[in-house]
């Protein structure tokens, strides 16, 4: 495990892809076989099965470091990730070790026959063997949270460059249900195809923003001249749901969410229309609550998708349906390659020949005949519970991942409002020192009301303004939080608000984020309760 | 009961008895100052009384001031009260002032560090009764590694862009963190060279007899064959900006005891975080409390609440004391002095707002 850890130090050191990318093909190159597919597996998120609990996990990290369960805690609070702290916490190693990633894994599994008490000294012994950085590996496979700022693509890119295989090639291979105990590296690199895995989606075809939140609006003629003639495009609404390949082969149904989870038991509504489509046909698409004919506000699939049962009851409430956009496979075949049009053309005869339109809906093509025309529809986006448009170039191939120039999101602009912020928190891991996590008020009567938690929005100058600023203009400290003075003003996006008995201003808001800082705005200025509960009325259901 | 030999006021802190003030953030009119860092030693005060390595870079900062300086281990006494500087070891010049009164021993540590750099004088404790000290690295997670092995890990990196074609830069503070890199460069591997106001620095310290390994000032005349293999030690503030990017190909490492956390190193976008810091970290902190032997402790910035808590949870009275000290060390413009401002970047010239508002809530 020690190439391992290093790898990580090694990714740590540079900032630059090609960098990470020869970094990479080092270790692929200098690693045994099941190191490399199983490196493979933890960066793509097929780790082993978690063994120990994060409380146990602190349990025996403060017990080895000796500190109190108040100061682990303050100091995951600095940090901000579990593994790092315990890494940084622990006292220097007795010993070291030199068992391979392959080792420690299958360790790991085996640990599902052991004791509690047989775990817990396996854990101080291992520990006890290991440096800073194997220990934040080690800690990271165990915690089984393995984000850690190597993208698949990069890995990709290296394992490319070694096989002289193509990207997208290897970006399909690793798609689906496979561990790394019966998959091998050998078998990555053979020819295969579709039959061998029948549960393998694709990669996703994903899209560029035409113009970022923060960004200006664009006009109908800057996406004139970026876009050019609005009938090579086809537009779609973009749906609020859940992203989703919808897969049917050999009598076999898989539902894959854009994450890579197999959802297919989230969706039972969606399994009789998917079985009645012909053999060997893969959708992309939105899986999205639908009812009379209408789509649902993402917060009723979000409550359904955090069940662990789904009960008749919330069946009831949340009927899925599946809103097709592309087909991928037909016949058995990889249809990727065809155009938009050709292959919207399959989509449409097969919406047309299922027998459950009701579940199978189709993403209804958006006519139009300028930009001006969509610029107009797209302010409406919300009535249609759609985030905005799609933009998709009619002769484009299905690319995989994301790809500039062929598919587009334009978002419709966030909710908003102009608020005042009243607390303030210090943020952990990137911005550990300094204060970035604010809570905000609107007024109620003459009272500020808090409603919204957001961190991202600022600039780092900005950020170091309002550091600053609550530093110096604190009223209270409760723990962490500090209640500062109110004064300053901020203008805060959403993309959407719902009612809730949660929270003291009875709503909640879906991804609030800070827009802009209001220099020119007094306290007195920001708005009110009323408005979001007017919001409340035109924007929920 | 006596009253406290220093209290914690408006304007920093203070020795009635005596009549003067440590590192006050307002002016005042007697300003005893620890070290010329800008949250320190502030401009507008009426006197000054500094270590004497701390002249020259005073001088350089605030401009024409009233300034007496003395030595370790001297004493001097203002109305009655004894007042001595002993080493800190956070900066050249660094010192934590030693307050006597009555019986009462208080000592102001300023920022310290328990490990010699090198460069400063080494940190020496002080016995007294209270002991007031920073704790910017008051939590378990920072423990600094053996210096040794992060200027040789500094020295790796240089030889190896310098290999590979790029000119290294190396941010750091400008007065303390520049001139500890510099000491321990190896400059076998190649040419050193200082921005402006590193440079800057550096010449204050040289007039203050000061020595410091050879190192040069880059300049728009710097001729590009001298900085094939060079290194560059510049400011934090210099990161990022048109000017170093005009050095293509570069690698940039930042040092800072920040560095030990994987976020903070992400955040500066760094192509090398070195964990190098010139204040105590959490071993260090422990054990400079513990060797002053005093009953109180006053902490004035860093993790103030946590490791008053963890400090009284082992025997000590402790209590956190409000000042402006400190604050953000990984992005802090260190260069000027900093008056206070408010969100507008206006200089406030009110104290800091206490409970006005808080009918609001």
């Amino acid at each position: 495990m020690r190439d391992f850890a290093c790898l990580f130090s090694d990714l740590d050191e540079t900032n630059k892809t090609n960098e990470k990318v020869a970094v990479l093909k080092e270790y692929f190159l200098s690693v045994p076989d099941e190191d490399k597919i199983q490196t493979l597996a933890l960066f793509t998120g097929r780790k082993p099965k978690r063994q120990i609990n994060s409380s146990l996990l602190k349990q025996y990290a403060m017990e080895m470091a000796g500190i109190p369960t108040w100061l682990f805690e303050e100091s995951y609070q600095v940090v901000g990730d579990l593994a790092e702290t315990i890494a940084l916490l622990l006292p220097e190693p007795a010993g070291e070790q030199t068992k391979s990633l392959s080792d420690w894994i299958a360790e790991i599994r085996s640990l599902v026959n052991f004791t509690e008490e047989d775990r817990r000294s396996w854990l101080l012994n291992a520990w006890d063997t290991m440096g800073y950085q194997e220990r934040f590996v080690f800690n990271k496979i165990l915690t089984g949270s393995f984000r850690v700022g190597v993208s698949q693509n990069l890995i990709i890119k290296a394992l490319a460059d070694i096989s002289g295989l193509e990207s997208a090639t290897l970006t399909h291979r690793i798609m689906g249900n496979w561990d790394p105990l019966s998959f091998s590296f050998q078998e990555l690199l053979q020819e295969q195809d579709a039959s061998d895995d029948v549960s393998r989606p694709y990669p996703f075809c994903l899209a560029y923003a035409i113009q970022e939140t923060s960004d200006k609006q664009k006009t109908a003629d800057e996406i004139e001249a970026e876009l050019g003639n609005p009938a090579e495009w086809q537009a779609e609404w973009k749906w609020d749901g859940i992203r989703a390949q919808a897969i049917h082969r050999k009598g076999t149904i898989f539902i894959w969410t854009r994450g890579e989870e197999l959802a297919t038991d989230k969706f039972p509504e969606l399994h009789d229309f998917l079985l009645s489509l012909p053999d060997g046909t893969v959708l992309d698409g939105e899986a999205i609550c639908f009812s009379e004919g209408k789509p649902l506000p993402f917060n009723v699939l979000q409550t359904r998708i955090g069940r662990k049962n789904l009960s008749k009851k919330i069946l009831a409430e949340s009927p899925m349906a599946f809103i097709a956009y592309d087909c991928i496979e037909f016949n058995g075949e990889d249809i990727r390659h065809k155009t938009l049009a050709d292959r919207r053309r399959i989509l449409e005869q097969l919406h047309s020949d299922s027998p459950h339109q009701d579940v199978f809906q189709l993403s209804p093509v958006v006519e139009f005949n300028s930009w001006a025309d969509l610029y107009e529809l797209r302010l409406a986006s919300r009535e249609y519970h759609a985030e905005g448009f799609m933009l998709k170039r009619l002769d484009s191939p299905y690319q995989t991942g994301r790809k500039r120039g062929d598919w587009w999101k334009w978002k419709v602009d966030p909710l908003s409002v102009d608020a005042v912020m009243i607390y303030a928190q210090k943020g952990h891991g990137r911005r550990a020192d300094l204060y970035t996590d604010y809570t905000f008020a609107v007024w109620d009567g003459d009272k500020l009301v808090a409603f919204a938690k957001a961190y991202s929005g600022l600039t780092d100058k900005e950020i170091r303004q309002v550091d600053n600023f609550v530093k110096r203009n604190t009223i209270e400290k409760f723990g962490p939080v500090r209640t500062v003075k109110p004064q300053l003003v901020f203008e805060i996006g959403f993309e959407g608000i719902n009612k809730s008995n949660r929270h003291k201003s009875g709503v909640a808001l879906r991804f609030p984020r800070i827009l802009r800082w209001r220099h020119d705005k007094k306290i007195e200025d920001a708005d009110t309760i009323e408005v979001l509960r007017a919001m409340l009325g035109e924007h929920s259901s | 009961m006596a009253k406290p030999l220093l209290q914690f006021n408006d304007c920093g802190i203070y020795c009635a008895a005596g009549d003067f003030y440590i590192d006050p953030w307002k002016p005042v009119n007697d300003a005893i100052i620890t070290h010329a860092h800008s949250d320190h030693a502030r401009w507008g005060n009426k006197r000054y009384l500094a270590h004497q390595l701390s002249r020259e870079v005073m001088k350089y900062r605030l401009g024409e001031i009233q300034l007496e300086t003395m030595d370790y281990g001297e004493t001097i006494y203002k109305n009655g009260v004894k007042i001595s500087f002993h080493p800190a070891g956070h900066i050249i010049g660094s010192a934590q002032v030693r307050v006597e009164h009555k019986g009462a021993v208080w000592v102001a540590s300023g920022d310290y560090k328990t490990v010699d750099d090198g460069i400063s004088t080494p940190f020496e404790p002080v016995k007294c009764h209270t002991f007031i000290s920073e704790c910017t690295f008051g939590m378990p997670v920072y423990k600094w590694k053996p210096q040794e092995e992060v200027h040789g890990a500094i020295n790796k990196w240089w030889r190896k862009n310098a290999e590979d074609g790029k000119i290294t830069f190396i941010a750091g503070y400008s007065l303390g963190k520049a001139q500890r890199i510099l000491q321990h460069l190896d400059q076998s591997i190649g040419k050193v060279f200082m921005h402006g106001v590193i440079a800057n620095t550096h010449e204050a310290l040289l007039r203050n007899g000061v020595k410091l390994p050879e190192a040069h000032r880059l300049t728009p005349d710097t001729k590009k064959e001298d900085l094939r293999k060079a290194i560059v030690i510049c400011p934090p503030s210099a990161i990022g900006t048109p000017w170093m990017r005009k050095f293509q190909p570069f690698a940039f490492g930042y040092c800072s005891g920040w560095m030990s956390l994987r976020g903070a190193k992400r955040r500066m976008a760094a192509d090398r975080g070195f964990v190098l810091s010139d204040h105590a970290d959490w071993n260090g902190l422990i054990s400079a409390i513990d060797a002053t032997e005093c009953e109180c402790v006053c902490l004035t910035h860093g993790y103030t609440a946590s490791f008053a808590r963890y400090l009284n949870g082992i025997g000590y009275n402790a209590h956190e004391a409000h000042t402006y000290y400190g604050g953000d060390e990984l992005m802090q413009e260190d260069e000027l002095p900093a008056p206070l401002v408010d969100e507008h970047g206006d200089v406030i010239t009110e104290g800091p707002v206490n409970k006005e508002g808080s009918a609001l809530l």
